[in-house]
């Protein structure tokens, strides 16, 4: 197998290898299901409960029993917006979000739009911060749910969730915080932001894909997306996806223990791409928040040049990394989070995000550099946006 | 994703750059949608003698530019005007779905730049071409979103069910 380096992890992080022993057990001696009444269903119930209480301590929760185990980070968001519209659309049909939001949020929120529910989308500074001020200010007496995502997944900018979660507690409506890019990135407490919803997803520290989960706050009220049977306390049917819940709770205690460690690695990464990336390449604009963002993300858009093609000559070199482009994502339209920021769309369309993981070294940063001065002059040659007699610069 | 022959133009492209004071030239395309695409010509006696492009674009919008060019060069004004954007996919062995819309942007330069020739030759004020994304599908036939394969009521650019828009938007 060619190495390659994996600049992408925001796509896919590998399992570790605690979590891989921990899952290969559970295959071959915990397959019963957790509802079963006979022994084998008690010893998976048991290992479910375990995994349970991991992720409940991750996020300090007052009881495991508020974490419902789901399919990812998407079904948790679907369930979060789409449980809590079902469930209180008696009470209004009125849903306050950001511009900024995962297409798991916004795409949820048009189709909740065709069943005659109301958006208001809140804007977002420079840096893509949203003011919770002017979130406060788009509820009315019908809105029945605020959803502002925790940090951006494209530009790696934490939001002042503690702030909002304070001003949607004082007008009594519900919050949901999609925070599937920062649970085991960052430390994070329910109990001190104080929001009732919180999406999260086992891969992004380490664990399985396939599994997630959403904090429910005990009396919040919300319908489950899926009917069926009685497990995850009557919230979501369908036998549990026990091997990978078990992975997750493993990864989950990980992530705890290794939480600033880990922060550090990816944070010295970062600093030294950002105070290298000068010497290699110019006409480039770093987005996001300098201060409130991820440690293990980089957004770098790049003049004159698309993000695809250059994803794709980033390839041939063995270097995986995404882009935000249109043509990448197939979507034929500039990222809504760039704009949203004040990209232009040529400059949105030229987006690297570089996402940095526990296995990636200072060499790995220095190797990306290199191939990409390259790749972007080849690029900026064909380009008829470059402007002329800047070659070689 | 790509085939090889898509692949191999997008790493090798053929015939990039400019021609200075070109007989004809067409643009199409912006960034909004992700590509633009510039063609230059230089006619000899009514045939394309030499032809150069430059683009901003993704790899399949690349390998459609210089596989086009490849296409056109030597070819006579009325020859090049019958290549068609499914000839553009068919020489690359065939596009992703949604990225169609790159070789429709091909032979739409490629033709905006002989109009441009041709309209520069009858004295004929160049205006901004006008570029229609074309709908394909055959009379009769059902119409399904070129994403998820749901029926589609003709006429819609919307698709309910996959919340994606089915033409571009070219502003």
């Amino acid at each position: 197998m060619e190495q390659i380096i994996n600049l992408d992890h925001l796509s896919a992080n590998p399992i570790l290898p605690e979590v891989q022993e921990a899952m290969i057990q559970a295959m071959k001696d915990n397959y019963g299901n957790p509802s079963s009444q006979h022994k084998l269903g008690d010893r998976a119930a048991r290992a479910l409960e375990s995994a349970r209480e991991s992720v409940a301590r991750l996020l300090n929760c007052n009881d495991s029993k508020e974490i419902v185990f789901t399919s990812g980070g998407t079904e948790s968001v679907n369930h979060a917006i789409k449980g809590v519209a079902f469930a209180r659309s008696e009470k209004g049909r009125h849903i306050v979000t950001s511009n900024i939001e995962h297409n798991a949020v916004l795409r949820s929120l048009r189709r909740l739009k065709l069943m005659d529910y109301k958006v208001s989308s809140v804007p977002v500074d420079e840096y893509g911060r949203v003011n919770p001020e002017k979130v406060a200010e788009a509820i009315t007496p019908e809105t029945i749910l605020v959803s502002v995502m925790h940090s951006n997944n494209e530009i790696g900018t934490i939001e002042p969730i503690k702030d909002i979660a304070a001003l949607c507690s004082e007008k009594k409506v519900p919050f949901h915080s999609d925070a599937v890019d920062s649970v085991g990135v960052v430390p994070l407490d329910v109990q001190d932001l104080g929001l009732d919803l919180l999406s999260l997803s086992s891969n992004t520290f380490y664990g399985p894909t396939g599994v997630g989960a959403l904090f429910i706050r005990k009396g919040t009220s919300i319908w489950p997306l899926l009917d069926g049977g009685v497990q995850e306390n009557n919230k979501r049917a369908g036998a549990e996806n026990l091997t990978g819940i078990i992975g997750f709770g493993k990864a989950a205690e990980l992530a705890m223990r290794d939480m600033e460690s880990r922060k550090t690695h990816a944070l010295d990464l970062r600093n030294t791409l950002l105070k290298e990336l000068p010497n290699y390449i110019d006409g480039y604009i770093i987005n996001g928040h300098p201060e409130f963002c991820l440690p293990n993300l980089l957004s770098i858009s790049i003049k004159y040049i698309e993000g695809e093609s250059l994803v794709l000559l980033l390839d041939d070199e063995n270097i995986a990394l995404s882009t935000r482009s249109a043509c990448a994502a197939g979507a034929l339209q500039a990222s809504h989070v760039l704009i949203s920021i004040g990209r232009d769309f040529a400059d949105a369309q030229g987006t690297l995000v570089v996402s940095f993981g526990l296995e990636n070294k200072k060499d790995d940063i220095t190797k990306f550099l290199g191939v990409l001065k390259e790749a972007v002059k080849t690029l900026r040659e064909i380009s008829p946006l470059y402007p002329k007699g800047k070659e070689g610069a | 994703m790509y085939s090889e022959v898509v692949m191999d133009h997008f790493r090798k492209p053929r015939n990039v750059g400019i021609i200075e004071n070109p007989d004809g030239k067409g643009e199409v395309g912006n960034p909004i949608c992700g590509d633009m695409m510039t063609i230059y010509l230089k006619i000899e006696n009514d045939r394309i003698d030499d032809i150069k492009f430059q683009t901003f674009g993704c790899g399949a919008a690349i390998a459609v530019s210089s596989i086009l060019t490849e296409m056109a060069k030597g070819k006579s004004l009325e020859e090049a005007k019958k290549i068609t954007n499914s000839d553009v996919a068919a020489a690359l062995e065939g596009l992703p779905k949604n990225k169609l819309h790159c070789s429709n942007l091909g032979a739409d330069a490629l033709h905006a730049a002989i109009k441009d020739f041709e309209n520069k030759k009858s004295g004929v004020e160049a205006k901004e071409p006008k570029r229609k994304e074309i709908h394909t599908h055959k009379d009769g036939e059902k119409c399904y979103c070129p994403y998820c394969d749901a029926a589609l009521p003709e006429g819609t650019t919307y698709c309910k069910a996959c919340q994606l828009n089915t033409v571009e938007d070219h502003h």
